[in-house]
This record gives structure tokens, sequence and C-alpha cells, in this order.
């Protein structure tokens, strides 16, 4: 049963009942463990959650990229209509590199270090495209200056270990955007940026689906680039959605505790330099998760009958919610 | 001298340039009379800091400013290329053997980048336990006690000691690094970005934990996060860096309710919140400077709402402007309007 607001016609992506466990010896680790939502193009979907709660597990799964031990048990992807679970490698890497793009949490998962950024750069152009080598290092210098990076020229002759941080993870992102896909994945893109750059990554971004149509997910800690961004927010704990909705009604009326508790923990909403709110306890190993609602022992709302693992409801439309004892 | 009223550490006149050379079509077009030069990076630019006992510097500038690279001065990762470092009033390069055995572990960085800085076949016991161990902290059979214990602090399930950095998530292998830095009680700790991969609520909870460490133990901090309502929680004192240099500098809640170079006004302007919703995002305004040929004068010029001549051809000097509060803009010489 699909769990998110059905919009009419064909979403860019629906995921419908998603599981990825990984297989230790140490026992079942349930990273994605029932994961429904949906994008629609032109739009952003905000992906918030706790460390290690699977957002970036789910979007390896979107993007076929997850390794053994880990493995898609159940559930389908699909996009503009087609289960691309079913797809053989080779159908998956040429989605991978002109529909679908990832921008890694760490930069150097799409960085070579031994290789400068030009040959990188160049040969993700060429790949995909029939251009001349110059059109080609015309468009990597444009791409490079969009992310805000100055002299591009001579960038371009630099090896990844020359640049700062920030730099390395908007060059990531230029990359992203070379071949203009319809589906981006966003993991935690801008962590470092200082807010004017941030700015200028966020109107490309915003300018891209505006203008393509394209389709983002955006995996975030940062609850303010989700508020001032994203269309819809999908709160995930412990490879759960465990609720999910526009971003006003997230942020302003927050029926999970869990939610909640991610709200006033906000440095900005905190009183400066005395503690801040924080959420009690410890996130669960996933590796053990029992029956129930996996965030019961933490949670101050937590009712006996939350030993019984809370259904996903839809309390209005268009929300979605597994909780038993909400938030009002 | 007296160690006990001078910072706990220093930086005097401290510059770092990075050289590339030229490559080998750059080489052949030189030799053919063509203009080709070596591209000189320069990263931090002459700067001048001193952080106290217990206190807590937070360090904001624009991305490739140059924090890390000061950070990694600060922690002595790499050398500058000129100016002088001290711990305690004391040159580092002063010391005596026994003085740099003793002090060796007494800074320690947590790196911007937790993957790289993860050593990819260890274990996380080891990566946590090896030098406490090694350095006669904690013994061998105590270890695996100690980690677990730092690894709760941090909000880790202790139980996953075993695992290697991959089979981590991306705020799961930040936390390690975190731990493993606190793993040597250090004196002085360098946050870069520590917490800038952890959601809302952990990164209260290690937040928590850095008060509360510098609370019980007088742990020093310089802090560099690209997040304003971080730093305004956690710092005394806040250093703003624009291209290499340091062009503002005052107490946390003085200069967020003051700001007085223009960078640092348009830098808190932009503070993002929460409650901004479907915002239009618009492009930087102004060129983006690049440390490879930076702006004549004052680096902020081209960007800069109030520059007039002056600015395009003379560098400004940071001075200080009021008690505590040091400002690098020529605006200051003005007489107020
Ligand atoms: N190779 C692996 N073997 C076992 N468990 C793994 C492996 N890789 C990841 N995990 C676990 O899967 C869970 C989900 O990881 P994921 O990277 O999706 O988290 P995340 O939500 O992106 O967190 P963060 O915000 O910290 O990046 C984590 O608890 C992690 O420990
Ligand atoms: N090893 C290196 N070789 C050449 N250039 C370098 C090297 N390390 C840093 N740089 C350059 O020095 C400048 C400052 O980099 P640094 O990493 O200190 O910036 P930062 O302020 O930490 O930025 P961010 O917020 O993006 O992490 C950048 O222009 C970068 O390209
Ligand atoms: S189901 Fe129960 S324990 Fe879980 S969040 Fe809701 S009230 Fe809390
Ligand atoms: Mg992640
Ligand atoms: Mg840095």
């Amino acid at each position: 049963m699909s769990h998110a607001a059905t919009g009419s016609g064909t979403a860019l992506l629906q995921v419908e009942g998603l599981r990825m466990h990984f297989f230790t010896k140490a026992g079942v680790v349930k990273a994605v463990d029932d994961v429904s939502f949906r994008v629609e193009r032109g739009r952003v979907l905000g992906l918030v959650g706790e460390s290690g709660s699977g957002k970036s597990m789910t979007g390896y799964s979107i993007l076929g990229l997850v390794d053994a031990p880990g493995r898609i048990v159940a559930g389908s992807i699909r996009l503009n209509g087609t289960d691309i679970t079913k797809l053989d490698e080779a159908a998956w890497r040429k989605l991978r590199g002109e529909r679908i793009a990832m921008i890694f949490q760490d930069p150097m998962m799409t960085l070579n270090p031994v290789l400068r950024i030009d040959t990188q750069m160049m040969e993700a152009v060429r790949a995909h495209h029939d251009v001349s080598r110059d059109s080609a290092r015309e468009a990597c210098r444009e791409a490079l200056a969009r992310v805000g990076i100055a002299s591009p020229e001579e960038r371009l002759r630099n090896y990844p270990h020359q640049f700062s941080g920030g730099m390395r993870q908007r060059v990531a992102i230029a990359i992203a955007l070379l071949n203009r896909p319809d589906l981006i994945i966003a993991d935690e893109p801008t962590t470092a940026l200082d807010v004017t750059i941030q700015g200028q990554i966020l109107f490309e971004m915003q300018k891209l689906c505006r203008e393509t149509g394209a389709g983002l997910i955006w995996i975030t800690h940062d609850l303010s680039v989700i508020s001032g961004l994203a269309d819809e927010v999908c709160v995930m704990y412990a490879g759960r959605i465990v609720e999910s909705g526009t971003v006003d009604e997230i942020l302003d009326r927050p029926l999970h505790p869990y939610t909640r508790g991610l709200l006033d923990s906000v440095p900005s909403r905190n009183v400066p330099g005395r503690p801040l709110a924080q959420i009690r306890g410890m996130t669960p190993s996933l590796a053990s998760l029992d029956e129930g609602c996996s965030f019961r022992e933490r949670c101050v709302r937590a009712l006996d009958e939350c030993r019984i693992s809370p259904e996903t409801r839809t309390p209005s439309a268009g929300r979605t919610l597994r909780c038993r004892n909400p938030m009002t | 001298m007296s160690a006990a009223t001078a910072p706990l550490l220093e930086l005097r006149g401290v510059s770092k340039r990075f050289v590339r050379g030229l490559d080998l079509a750059a080489r052949i077009a030189r030799a053919l009379g063509a203009k080709a030069s070596e591209a000189v990076v320069h990263a931090v630019d002459h700067v001048d800091l001193a952080v106290r006992e217990g206190e807590v510097v937070g360090l904001v500038g624009e991305s490739g400013c140059g924090k890390s690279t000061l950070g990694r001065m600060v922690s002595r990762v790499i050398a500058p290329s000129e100016g002088e470092r001290l711990w305690k009033g004391r040159p580092y390069r002063e010391f005596d053997a026994e003085t740099a055995r003793a002090e060796r572990l007494a800074v320690q960085m947590i790196f911007q980048d937790p993957y790289a800085s993860l050593n990819p076949r260890m274990r996380i016991v080891d990566i946590v336990g090896e030098a406490p161990v090694v350095h006669g902290i904690v013994t061998r059979r105590a270890c695996e006690a100690y980690v677990a214990d730092l690894l709760e602090r941090v909000g880790m399930d202790a139980t996953l000691m075993r695992r290697f950095p991959h089979q981590f998530s991306g705020g799961q292998r930040s936390r390690i690094g975190i731990a493993r830095a606190l793993a040597v009680k250090p004196r002085f700790l360098v946050c870069d970005e520590a917490v800038a991969a952890l959601d809302v609520s952990i990164q209260a909870q290690v937040l928590n934990l850095f008060i509360r460490l510098r609370e019980e133990l007088g742990l020093t901090y310089l802090f560099i996060s690209h997040d304003l309502g971080v730093i305004r929680h956690v710092a005394d004192r806040v250093v703003v860096m624009y291209l290499g240099r340091i062009v503002e500098s005052g107490a946390t809640a003085d200069l967020y309710a003051h700001p007085n170079h223009p960078y640092t006004v348009a830098l808190i302007a932009e503070v993002p919140r929460v409650d901004a919703r479907h915002r239009t995002y618009v492009p930087v305004k102004g060129e983006i400077p690049s440390p490879l040929a930076p702006p004549t004068g004052c680096h902020f010029h081209p960007r800069c709402p109030n520059a007039f001549e002056r600015c395009r051809v003379e560098s400004p000097a940071l001075r200080e402007i009021a008690p505590g509060r040091m400002s690098a803009c020529h605006l200051n010489d003005r007489p107020s309007p």
C-alpha cells in the first residue's frame, strides 16, 4: 500500500516498501526498513533524521550501489513508472550517468584522488555527450564557476587534495550537475559551507528544478536548509520513516515526538552558553531492534502499547505518521 | 617571563603558502616564451592569534578562506611558511626533547574530513584506543572499557567497536574522530567542522560534552564552523577570516550584535533560520575572490558595499577599534557621519 500522498499521474520517483538489510556476522542490520515516499518533477523532498538512521543507504539503494553484505530484500523503486530494482548492472550504470545523479556525503566517493579535476570532469561530460574537447572544457569551467569556485581555469588543473573541504564538496556538486539529470540525490551536500556559498549552491539547485523539472532528494540534518528549500519532508528514525508531510506541517506542527525533539535541539532556539536541549538516551542498535516503536526507550510520551509496532497512519491528507501517542 | 599570564597558544605573523609547480605543458609554453608562472595560493596570510587557557575561540569565514589550514598549523599537522607558534609563551622550536614529549599530545585536531582521517583497515577499538595505550594513558587491559566509555559519550553504541570505518554512517564516523581526539586527554582541541555531519540532537549531545569538558577540565578550543548558530552557542570570542586574513575579532555576543567589518555584517545578516520557508535563493553578489590572485588593497573591496578609493590600493591593518574588538577596515579611519 502507498503510504505517501497519492498525487495524480506517475511520479518521477516512487519508492514502495523498500527494505535494505546488511547481513553481518553479528546479525541483520535493518538499515532501511519499509520505506515509502514519492518525488514529483520539479519538487524537493527533504530527508532528515538521526545519524545512522538509513538516509544514505536509502539513496544508495535508489542508485543501485548497495554492496555485499547489504542487499535490497523487498520493495520497488519506480522511476517514471519503471521498477529499476529489476534492471541489470549495465542498465543501472547508464541510468546513473544520465538520469540519476548522487552527490555523496563523502566527496571522495565522487573524486579520484590521483587524477586532476579536469581529467575527471571532462570524462564525466564526454562519456555521455559527443562534444569536442574545447566545449567540454568550457562546460567544466562554467560548472565550477556556478558552484562559486574562483579562477576555474587554474583550479581545473588541481588535484582533489589541493582544495579545501568545502571546495571538494562543491566540485562533487558541479560534477553531479554536469549532465542535467532528472533526479538528484544530494546527501548532506552543503554540510561545511558558509551561508553565502551555500546560498549560491541552493540557487543553482532551485534553478535546475524549476527549469528542467528535475526532482531533488535533499538529505540533511540542517533544518534551516530544509525549511528554505524543501516542499515535502520525510523524517527517518532507525531505518523507518516515522513522519512525513509538507515542510510547513512538519516544522510547525510536528506530530512525532522524535521530530519535536529535533526541532528543540536547534542551537538558535536555545540560550547561548547553556546546555542544549538533547533527546535523552541513545540510538538503538539497528542489529537488535525488537518489536515495537524503536524510539520508545527515549520517548517522553511512550505508553505501554508502544511495545507493539505502530503502523503507518494518515492523520490528514498528504501526511503520514508512525506513532501511538503523537504530540498534540 | 610569566608563563601564567601568557596565552596557552599563540600564533605570531603566521602565513602558509601552497606553491603549485608548472606542469609539463606550462613549462614548454614558458620555454617558448609564453607567460606562465607558478600558481601560489596564499592560504593564510600573516595571522596573529592568541588563545587563553579555557577559552573557546570560534573561527568563521567563507569556504576556502584558510580556516582548516590555520587549524592544521595550530595543531602542528603542517608547518607555517613563515611566522612563529608559541605554547604557554614559549616558541615550539625552543622546546627541549623532554618538554616536546610531554606536550606532544596536548593539542589535538578533529579533522573536517573524517573519512580520510580514519584508517580503513583498523577496527574502531584500535583507532580510538591505540594512542592512549601507547602513551600510557590507559593499560591495554583497561583499553576496551575506556573506548566504550568514550564512544558512549559521543552517542555511539559501544558494542559496535569491532567494526571497521566503512561500516558506519557519515555522522558515526565523524563521532569516531571526536572520540579519538578526546582519548589522549588533550589540553587544546581544534574542532574543524566537528559537528557539521551530525543531526541536531546528536550535535547537541556532543556540544554539551564539549561545554562540560571545558568546565570540568578547563579544556581550550579553536572551534571552526560554518554554522553561526553553533558558534554563537559555544564560543566566547569569534575570529572572522576572509581570504587568508583575519578581518575582525571580538566577544561573541557583542560581535553578533554590532558587527563592524562589512564582511561580518554581511555574514551575520544571512544567518539562516528554520522559520523562513520556500525561500528563493539568490546567487552570490559580486565576484568570489581567488586566493590564487587576491584582489589588491582590502581583499573584500570587490564585494564591499561601502568600498571607496583607498580600499582598492591599501590593505587595511587589523587594529583595536574598541576594547577587545579588532577590525581591519578603512571605514574606521573615517569620521562617522
Ligand atoms: N557495511 C555495513 N555493515 C553493517 N552496517 C552498516 C554498513 N554500512 C552502514 N551500516 C549501518 O547502516 C545504518 C544506516 O547507515 P546510513 O549511512 O544510511 O545512515 P545515515 O542516516 O546516512 O546517517 P548519517 O547522518 O550519520 O550519515 C547505520 O546505522 C550504519 O551503522
Ligand atoms: N595541500 C594543499 N595544496 C594546495 N593548496 C591547498 C592545500 N590545502 C589547502 N589549499 C588551498 O588553501 C586555501 C585554503 O584552504 P582551507 O582548507 O584552509 O580552507 P577552509 O577555510 O578550511 O575552507 P572550507 O570551509 O571549504 O573547508 C584553498 O584555496 C585551498 O585550495
Ligand atoms: S510510538 Fe510511542 S514511543 Fe514511539 S514515538 Fe510514538 S509515543 Fe513515542
Ligand atoms: Mg549519511
Ligand atoms: Mg576547511
